[in-house]
């Protein structure tokens, strides 16, 4: 149904709303909300790897030393740069700059890019080697104590990288879509609320990688 | 008011109107129409196993065809009906209506959630026909893990379910914090309203779980990750605290919202306002937040440690009294009621009786050293269906009967109606009672052929079976000859208090209320005159005050 909407001035009020305010406090509460299932899902990850990390900590050890600290130290420097030009993004739009807002989103967005090229790098070492989780770990050619259970850490670390990875796929899909809104000129300090609970997804993606990096790179 | 003979069912035309719709009232419909071709679907394979099991030898099909039939008739029921039953089809019929808002908070979404709810389904249902699943709806590893595609397609299904769920969640209580009509305050909300949010909340936290770990188990068997799989240093017991971890929460997604109906039903019904309001809606979150730290007890023989056991088993027991509390609230709301025996009541009666039953057998279950005993027989069997279809199923078909007049502005006939809810009522004692005797005679669940000794508890459930089948379909043709009918419901039928009786006609306008309502007594109190309050017409009448003053 077309008529879903109603425009006063430049806020799209929906027609179940009785004040601007009102719609946009429930925005981000729902966006809160979806945070915290996302949380969740990770949490579940997350708790696989604490359960296996003390089963079998030797392995950990042993299996991350096979992961480039250098390229994920670059990443975390990537994504903390990115989540900042989101916030000045934001910022921008609220004091309606719109060339900085503009600005702001494709510097985030190509950000995102450069941790999925690094990503990628990582990834195609690690499949040249094969360090591949489970029946597909082939890396006999590394000498590394205990292989059978080595594969383990890598199925957590591909799990748990790869959907982060697409969680920031998604994440450069959204803020396209808000920098061709922000092209379009829909944004301003009087309607800002996509652009700041797309910046809120973004932190979080950001979040779990400053989780992710040291609980997989960093283990001594 | 422009065309006074619109409402929300024929406001606009066409199928088109109806898939691109963002109202809730037409999304509620489809999900119920929806939920109900797949209890037909569910209870149809219930019939057919159950024949299979009236004698002791396998004769009727094979154990494969069995083990695939119990399975459906699990996944069906669980992920399919029962949990979108009250919530996402009552529920968004029923919530922004009771609340005096104009949809939900994110319609849209709503609609989305639909349409995820439908990619699922269709997803379930191929795998149905051209698959073959027989893991039970458990999905236990390490048996699950090397299945092939039939399994990862039907957790497939299970997953895209779970996002559905949790998008209705995410809108229910949203809708609930931020679209409640001037003067509705929290304790005014009606008790179904509780119910629902209780239920929304733990959608929201527990199903992103159940996400991860149908991930886990779809990748295990597609690239063989390990992690549940013993022979690559997994461990197939994180399955199951992963999958407990979302279904026992679960079973109060399914539990709650029946919870919910049945506040409503026992209070109008008894023409009187509940007894200990407050406790039981915050008797539904506490049953909300205990149901996150229980999942062990479905794991007392899985190898956890005693320790661990012992502790789920006494918080297990914690969750009797918010449901203890609910009964006996609801029984004391009885006490003095003019009680009318219209066909909800009945549905909410049988829920009473069953619903006690079930939780009571929970506290067998839930003690350690009996469970040892009952684990995997008929009786958890016959305990899980007193609860979720005793209780849950029960108060749904009684929300579809208090609410049908509302949804479709027809009254159905009361006489065939009671004989329907009182013989499901009936049925369901003779298919589950015996169940419960077997069980802890010790006859296992599952199992396809069985010895002579059960044969004549089996029987007498079998005949249950048929007879439920009997008096289920006859509450479905009471409603369907009621569209047929010229019998038009009255806007408040039940003398309800209620903002979705007293403040919208019947069937409601397409943006539910003509003018913004304007609550100004409880959900019960019926001791107030009736009102019909608006922004509008207080608006008016402090304009006139003001003029005399």
């Amino acid at each position: 149904m077309g008529h879903g909407t109603v425009t006063t001035g430049k806020f799209p009020l929906g027609h179940h709303w009785g004040t601007p305010n009102q719609q946009l406090e429930a925005g981000k509460m729902g966006m809160w909300l979806f945070l915290a299932t996302e949380v969740l899902i990770f949490g579940g990850l997350f708790c696989a790897y604490i359960v296996y990390r003390n089963l079998h900590p030797e392995v950990y050890v042993t299996a991350h030393h096979y992961l480039d600290t250098t390229m994920g130290a670059i990443n975390t420097v990537v994504l903390l740069t990115s989540s900042l030009t989101v916030a000045l993004a934001i910022r921008a739009a609220q004091v309606n700059d719109q060339k900085w807002l503009k600005l702001h989103l494709i510097i985030t967005i190509v950000c995102a890019g450069a941790f999925l090229v690094i990503k990628y790098l990582e990834y195609s070492h690690k499949f040249h080697i094969g360090l591949l989780p489970g029946e597909y770990f082939t890396a006999s050619s590394v000498n590394i104590p205990n292989p059978d259970q080595v594969q383990l850490f890598f199925g957590i670390y591909f799990l748990m990288t790869g959907l982060h990875g697409i969680h920031v796929v998604i994440g450069m899909i959204i803020l396209g879509c808000m920098l061709y809104r922000s092209v379009r000129g829909d944004f301003g300090p009087h309607y800002f609320e996509p652009i700041e609970l797309s910046g809120l997804y973004w932190h979080l993606v950001d979040l779990i990688w400053i989780f992710l990096f040291p609980l997989l790179y960093l283990i001594h | 008011m422009g065309d006074s003979n619109a409402t929300y069912l024929n406001a606009t035309k066409g199928l088109k109107s109806w898939l691109v719709t963002i109202d809730h009232k037409r999304i509620g419909l489809m999900y119920l129409a929806s939920v109900l071709f797949f209890f037909l679907a569910g209870g149809t394979f219930a019939i057919l196993f159950r024949t299979e099991l009236f004698t002791a030898k396998g004769d009727l099909f094979s154990a494969d065809t069995y083990n695939s039939f119990f399975t459906l008739h699990g996944v069906i029921m669980v992920f399919l009906v029962i949990i979108p039953s009250v919530p996402a089809a009552l529920g968004n019929f029923v919530l922004p209506l009771m609340l005096g808002a104009k949809d939900v908070a994110f319609p849209k979404l709503n609609l989305l959630s639909l349409y995820i709810y439908w990619t699922g389904s269709i997803i379930a249902l191929c795998t149905i026909i051209f698959g073959h699943v027989d893991t039970g709806w458990t999905f236990y590893t390490p048996y699950s893990s090397n299945q092939g595609s039939s399994v990862v397609w039907m957790t497939f299904a299970a997953f895209v379910l779970g996002f559905s769920s949790i998008l209705t969640g995410m809108n229910f209580v949203v809708t609930v914090h931020k679209l409640r009509a001037p003067g509705m305050t929290w304790f005014r909300m009606p008790l179904f309203v509780w119910g629902i949010y209780a239920t929304s909340i733990i959608q929201v936290m527990a199903t992103p779980v159940l996400g991860i770990t149908l991930l886990l188990l779809i990748m295990e068997n597609m690239v063989g990750i390990g992690i549940f799989n013993p022979n690559l240093g997994g461990d197939p017991v994180l399955f199951q605290h992963f999958f407990w971890f979302y279904s026992h929460p679960a079973v109060y997604i399914m539990i709650l919202p029946g919870m919910a109906v049945q506040s409503e039903l026992i209070a109008v019904f008894s023409q009187k306002k509940i007894f200990g309001y407050k406790f039981i809606a915050f008797s539904s979150l506490a049953i909300a937040l205990i149901s996150f730290i229980v999942w062990g007890h479905h794991m007392f023989v899985s190898g956890q440690s005693e320790l661990i056991a012992m502790i789920f088993s006494f918080l297990t027991f914690l969750v009797a009294i918010p449901s203890g509390v609910k009964v006996f609230n609801w029984l004391y709301t009885l006490r003095h009621g003019s009680i009318r025996l219209n066909t909800p009541m009945i549905w909410a009666l049988n829920f009473m009786v069953l619903f006690t039953i079930g939780g009571l057998t929970g506290l067998h279950l839930g003690t350690m050293s009996v469970d040892v005993h009952l684990h995997d027989t008929y009786f958890v069997v016959a305990h899980f269906h007193y609860v979720m279809m005793g209780g849950t199923l029960m108060t749904f078909m009684g929300g579809i009967y208090y609410w049908w007049p509302k949804i479709t502005g027809k009254m159905y006939n009361e006489k065939w109606g009671r004989i329907a809810a009182a013989g499901v009522g009936v049925s369901f004692m003779v298919t589950f009672l015996p169940q419960f005797i077997m069980g802890a005679q010790g006859m296992p669940r599952r199992y396809y052929q069985y010895i002579e000794q059960y044969e004549k508890f089996h029987q007498m459930s079998t005949i249950g079976a048929y007879m439920l089948g009997a008096f289920f379909t006859m509450g479905a043709v009471v409603l369907v000859m009621s569209l047929r009918g010229s019998n038009f419901a009255l806007d408040n039928p039940w003398n309800a208090r209620t903002l979705e009786w007293t403040h919208t006609a019947t069937p409601p306008v397409e943006h539910n209320f003509i003018g913004q309502p304007v609550v100004m007594y409880g959900p019960y109190d019926y001791d107030a005159p009736e009102s019909s309050d608006t922004l509008e017409s207080l608006a008016v009448r402090d304009g006139q005050t003001s003029e005399t003053a």
